[in-house]
């Protein structure tokens, strides 16, 4: 985006109502810088994964603004807002009956690249995600194991090379240690892309790992956005909690060394 | 006259009545998956509607068949031909299983694939014909799979109002009390029921092979 505007994704006054009713979310302000990585840290329905769909607007907020590269999501082309935003969730959603590779090629597809454009970008951003295009690209999804769908998913989401990437709790299904693994190579992948990612977790060394900045969530209000090493140093009531569990597991590790 | 020789001798009547048969059969289907089928997506849209449709088609399948060709008699233009009046009758009791397993079908995609679909940009029109349908389709196939057995038995009723068929051979057979006539509709009837059965079954399977 050349004519940029500072932030890649803005918050202006933001509630969102489930119904008309229940408030999810309440008087939310927040800029996303264009390139950083922002994790929205939080429980379990402090209002992150909502936060996130409001962005491509799975969801539609009941008052304020959200502005996707400077226009409200509101005046974008819902279809052209979502193509322009790349979207990795937790069970990777990949299509069953569609190869990874076709996976992969899903929205260059619908945004009828050539085919020759196609397969050589299928290839690189499976290369990018550390799966061998020759040994991956014609399984099924169910021919893969947790990790290697997980990559599918994220593949898929960077194949349209966007200028947004969305990520819900992309690698909370997997196991330690090829979670530990994943996030390594996203930390890897993130060097190379100029990518504003806007990533949800509910773990706290996660958050303090792949993020530039973190969001901190609590009942649909945002409570502080730090960059990891300020969370650590916080004295701010609502992070303690987070700031605790990680010590703890710190702890454990000091002591067993 | 022992059996095969009485099938040899009526052999032109059995092949018209089988062809009388499966012509009731497949336009009765043809116009269930027609109908069925959209009403199925719309469903599936508009859950709303569930209980009204399902519920409606329900009690239609109450209905039985000799007294739902009854009832349909006085209906203008449909009455005034008992062909016609056979596969509405047909249609409508091929209906419910098309339409449920439609819905059925669609509303099994798992949340996540959805999900992922559409907040990728895909059209209403693209989750359905790339996502919703596909994964929906042996299901639906097996919808129809059950419907067609069902109408190919349903339709031997059929005969009871004049509209061919090989319930042709059963009533009269009854009539007559000789087994033959009644094993000349019957035995045709069962094979084209098992047919169906096994080739639909085949399509469906392969359905579920592709898609894993």
């Amino acid at each position: 985006m050349n004519d940029s505007p500072a932030a890649a994704i803005e918050f202006v006054d933001v509630t969102y109502r489930i119904n008309g009713n229940r408030t999810l979310i309440s008087d939310l302000n927040l800029s996303v810088r264009r390139g950083e990585t922002l994790m929205l840290l939080g429980r379990s329905g402090s209002g992150k994964t909502t936060t996130l769909k409001l962005i491509n607007r799975l969801l539609a907020q009941s008052e304020g603004k959200v502005l996707v590269d400077g226009r409200s999501t509101t005046e974008w082309d819902v279809i052209q807002l979502r193509r322009h935003i790349g979207y990795a969730i937790q069970e990777a959603g990949l299509f069953p009956h569609y190869t990874v590779e076709d996976n992969v090629a899903l929205v260059p597809r619908l945004e009828r690249w050539d085919a020759a454009r196609i397969s050589a970008r299928v290839r690189e951003v499976l290369h990018l995600v550390g799966l061998p295009y020759d040994e991956f690209a014609q399984r099924y999804p169910d021919e893969l194991s947790g990790g290697q769908r997980q990559r599918v998913g994220l593949a898929r989401a960077l194949a349209a090379d966007p200028q947004i990437l969305l990520m819900d709790e992309p690698f909370g299904a997997l196991d330690p240690i090829t979670r530990a693994e994943i996030q390594h190579e996203f930390m890897q992948l993130k060097k190379t892309l100029q990518t504003t990612v806007v990533f949800v977790t509910h773990d706290v060394a996660e958050a303090l790992l792949l993020g530039d900045r973190i969001a901190l969530m609590d009942s649909g209000k945002i409570k502080g956005v730090f960059a990891p090493a300020e969370f650590l140093r916080s004295p701010d009531d609502s992070v303690q909690p987070y700031i605790n569990a990680f010590r703890a597991t710190q702890h454990i590790l000091d002591s067993g060394a | 006259m022992p059996l095969p020789d009485f099938f040899v001798a009526h052999k032109h009547e059995m092949l018209t009545l089988t062809g009388e048969h499966l012509w009731l059969v497949g336009v009765s289907m043809v116009l269930a998956v027609a109908i069925g089928v959209p009403l199925g997506i719309f469903l599936s849209r508009r859950p709303g509607w569930n209980s009204l449709i399902l519920g409606a088609n329900n009690i239609m399948q109450t209905i039985p068949s000799l007294a739902l060709f009854g009832l349909l008699l006085p209906v203008p233009w449909i009455g005034a031909r008992a062909d016609r009046l056979a596969i509405l009758a047909l249609t409508l009791y091929a209906l419910l299983p098309v339409v449920r397993n439609t819905y059925t079908g669609i509303a099994g995609v798992d949340a996540p694939v959805r999900e992922a679909a559409i907040g990728m940009g895909l059209t209403p029109r693209q989750l359905l014909w790339q996502v919703e349908l596909p994964l929906a389709s042996n299901v639906i196939v097996a919808g129809i799979r059950t419907a067609t057995v069902i109408t190919v038995g349903v339709a031997t009723i059929a005969a009871a109002i004049g509209a061919g068929g090989l319930g042709e051979f059963i009533f009269r057979g009854l009539a007559m009390v000789d087994n033959n006539v009644i094993l000349a509709g019957a035995i045709p009837a069962a094979l084209m029921a098992l047919s169906a059965d096994f080739l639909l079954g085949l399509i469906q399977r392969s359905l579920v092979r592709t898609h894993h």
